[in-house]
């Protein structure tokens, strides 16, 4: 048993943080979620070029590198600590995930080296307007057969969908329902026929769109009708990443509130040294150790791909996206009036919290899932 | 990064397991489980059971081998603790001496003293107790007065502890004492060790709200050990009592991940037979249980971790000390949550989930307040966000010495 990051992973968690505290400070992350596209592509070429982050764990056979879930979650979690605004979740963890899990191996190996080099933004379409995380909530109907469909119909909450040159498109079978009939589909970003609209979005560091879809022509990734396996498995890795990237925020935010208590002064003392700060904060360490000890292990089940996966999944996803949001609301409060400011970035995380935990279903949901699948 | 066992492991966890199979049978595998340092069910059995576990080295299965330990690394320490608990064992009678003391022991203890009292912890022969807290000393642990002075070659201790588990069962005590009348505070503490049968020691039990009464007071009035039984040095014992506060935070408790599991496991096939799994908030509240279950143990494998790469066990095991009572009084409170209406009754629901309760009261009987298993986590929980430095003092040490908070000005 050992349950520790190896000195390559450590090096590795060292070599992004830096390049993320560089590239990422408060100011660029400002400005990049005013803009519509929302991130900047020179980063975004320096992050496959010079660090390699967006072929991390994809085969080596499709241009990747050929690491884990394990060094993909340390990513993600540098990334979420400093907000990075990226499509980088919608490419690699949403897109590249289904992908490999879905399609053949012609049509990985079509498809995945775009993404490995930095030229391929890829977005998963999968959310309706429905709102439902499951196979339910999947009523698009694919047209079609061999290879060539059309899809009809309006996909929402989709992330980075705006900008993504390549879009994993979840459809089902006319006449199917539940977890049968699902099939993904491969589409242009400038398919005749979408149409997608960007989204004025709660959290402002993370894109969403809505695309609309009238007889678009679309390429079919494994087989049509038996794709419920491939996406509820994309699905758990995704929380898995989630989780990974939202224990990043989460211990920002507790280093931004411990930080301001030890030198907040108030009634002549700092603040911290008061035991309702300072238990508040006890409480948020509780919250990120115990989330970070879910969200490496459930990483870990992920690179293992074992059998164990869909419950730490989704205990991961539930356990952090509270652990999160609570932390960053909390820091809030610790930061008083200067902390409800637009100024300041206790919002930004707040608002990053918020809608970490609403992606991929939210606490609630997954505990049901949980349940589910313990088989309560 | 991985959770599978080497080889090594392996074939220490097929042994371990075959020895449970081998010897955990007939009145030994009818105990069950259950309870846990403080209970006191199938006591004298539990007490055999042990002296099986110590002739094989089990017991003390950590300590160095020239003290008659098996050196067992913190993996296989992890591993005998998991196929115990798979194996519904019993609980152990031994813990305050070989999970507090021992460990205590072989840090601060002469070579002497190590083999005065080891073999007897792993023979069972004598099973030792806590004196800690006192009325006036409870969070403010460093209060206290209990006193100590040495007449010829002997300790001679008057003073009143309290809250102190199995008391009446022990031979010995690990007793904090103030051997400098002169100082306060941490200053001037002895860590004593002081034997349990003898006219100066009085122990009175101390019923709780679950009834029962596993904690005591224990009363000193001119009690008397020898001068050599002293851990660390004379007036300088703060740090070897926090050594102990460590394990009882930490490792101590790593085993007992194993134990909560089968209680939430006990608490949802209760759940299930009822049908009360069919209400969305109950399965909420099992599946927020189920998660937190599951992080103690993966916390406590990464604290693990960290042990073996730095050898000490860092503040940050406080936070495991705050997480588990926290979780396992929420476990309490659920538990009555699934029992509804019949929660108002304190029959055993883990007995016969279905049928109707049944606690019919007798005048005159011994006791009419017979807690069923999960009446008593519900209630026994309460206790563990109190002892071992209670919940705000965990925060306190959290906030100070792991976050670095400024103290509170004195």
């Amino acid at each position: 048993m050992n349950f520790a990051f190896s000195e390559e992973q450590d090096q590795l968690r060292e070599a992004v943080g830096k390049f993320m505290e560089s590239k990422s400070p408060s100011a660029e992350v400002r400005r990049l979620m005013e803009t519509t596209v929302g991130f900047d592509p020179a980063i975004w070429k320096q992050m496959a070029q010079e660090l390699g982050l967006q072929s991390l764990h994809l085969p080596e056979a499709h241009g990747g590198q050929g690491f884990t879930f394990v060094e993909l979650g340390i990513v993600l979690e540098e990334m979420g600590k400093v907000l990075l605004c990226s499509p980088y979740f919608a490419t690699v963890c949403l897109a590249a995930n289904a992908i490999m899990n879905a399609g053949t191996d012609a049509q990985q190996g079509e498809l995945l080296p775009g993404i490995a080099s930095g030229d391929t933004i890829a977005a998963l379409a999968f959310t309706e307007p429905n709102g439902k995380w499951d196979a339910s909530g999947i009523t698009m109907e694919a047209k079609g057969k061999g290879d060539a469909w059309t899809l009809e119909g309006t996909k929402m909450f989709v992330l980075d969908g705006h900008t993504a040159n390549t879009i994993v498109v979840v459809a089902r079978e006319a006449g199917s329902s539940g977890d049968d009939g699902i099939g993904f589909f491969v589409v242009d970003g400038e398919a005749k026929g979408l149409n997608r609209t960007a989204l004025a979005t709660m959290d402002q560091t993370r894109k969403q769109a809505r695309l609309d879809f009238s007889g678009v022509a679309a390429k079919p990734l494994g087989d049509v009708g038996k794709g419920w396996a491939a996406l509820s498995k994309t699905l758990d890795q995704a929380a898995v990443c989630i989780a990974n990237e939202m224990v990043g925020g989460a211990q920002k935010v507790l280093d931004m509130a411990v930080e301001y208590a030890k030198v907040r002064v108030q009634f002549g003392r700092p603040i911290g040294s008061f035991q309702a700060i300072k238990h508040k904060c006890a409480d948020m360490l509780l919250e990120v150790e115990s989330g970070k000890s879910a969200a490496y292990y459930a990483a870990w089940a992920a690179a293992e791909d074992n059998e164990e996966l869909p419950v730490v999944a989704s205990l991961a996803k539930a356990y952090c996206s509270d652990a999160y949001f609570h932390a960053a609301a909390e820091n809030i409060q610790i930061h008083g009036g200067i902390g409800f400011t637009w100024e300041h970035d206790a919002h930004l995380y707040f608002k990053r919290a918020k809608s970490s935990e609403i992606l991929l279903g939210d606490a609630t949901y997954h505990r049901e899932l949980l349940a589910q699948r313990i088989g309560i | 990064m991985d959770f599978r066992d080497t080889p090594d492991e392996a074939a220490f966890r097929a042994e371990v397991r075959a020895w449970l199979a081998e010897h955990l049978i007939g009145e030994f595998a009818a105990l069950g489980g259950r309870g846990g340092p403080a209970d006191e069910h199938g006591f004298d059995l539990r007490v055999e059971w042990e002296k099986l576990l110590g002739t094989d080295r089990w017991l003390g299965l950590s300590w160095p081998e020239e003290y008659g330990g098996r050196d067992a690394s913190f993996a296989e320490q992890i591993i005998f603790s998991e196929e115990y608990a798979k194996a519904d064992a019993p609980a152990r009678v031994s813990f305050f001496g070989e999970g507090l003391f021992a460990p205590t022991l072989l840090a601060y203890g002469t070579d002497e003293q190590k083999r005065r009292f080891l073999p007897k912890i792993q023979s069972v022969e004598e099973l030792w107790c806590q004196g800690y807290s006192e009325p006036n000393a409870g969070s403010d642990l460093a209060n206290v007065a209990t006193k100590a002075v040495l007449d010829g070659d002997q300790w001679v201790v008057n003073g009143q502890k309290v809250w102190t588990t199995l008391a009446h069962r022990a031979q010995w005590c690990f007793c904090v004492t103030r051997t400098d009348p002169a100082s306060h505070g941490h200053h001037g503490l002895s860590y004593l060790l002081i034997p349990m049968d003898q006219p100066g020691v009085e122990v009175r039990p101390l019923k709780q709200m679950t009834g029962t009464a596993e904690f005591n007071e224990v009363f000193f009035s001119d009690a008397r050990t020898d001068k050599a039984n002293v851990l660390g040095e004379v007036s300088d014992g703060w740090k070897v009592a926090m050594a102990t506060l460590g394990f009882e935070r930490g490792t101590a408790f790593l085993s007992q991940q194993l134990g909560f599991q089968r209680e939430l496991q006990d608490l949802i096939e209760v759940a299930q037979k009822r049908g009360a799994t069919a209400h969305p908030v109950i399965r909420q509240e099992l599946a927020d249980s189920y998660i937190g279950v599951q992080i103690m143990k993966y916390s406590g494998m990464r604290m693990l971790t960290g042990l073996v790469k730095k050898g000490v066990l860092g503040p940050e095991s406080s936070i495991g000390k705050l997480y588990w009572s926290n979780w396992h009084r929420t476990l309490g409170e659920r538990a009555m949550h699934v029992l509804g209406a019949d929660a108002s009754i304190i029959a055993d629901p883990i007995a016969d989930p279905i049928a109707d309760p049944i606690a019919e009261v007798t005048d005159g009987a011994e006791s009419n307040y017979v807690l069923g298993e999960l009446h008593r986590i519900f209630m026994f929980s309460r206790s563990e966000t109190i002892y071992a430095g209670s919940s705000e003092i965990q925060r306190n040490i959290i906030g100070e010495r792991v976050l670095g908070l400024p103290r509170e000005p004195r």
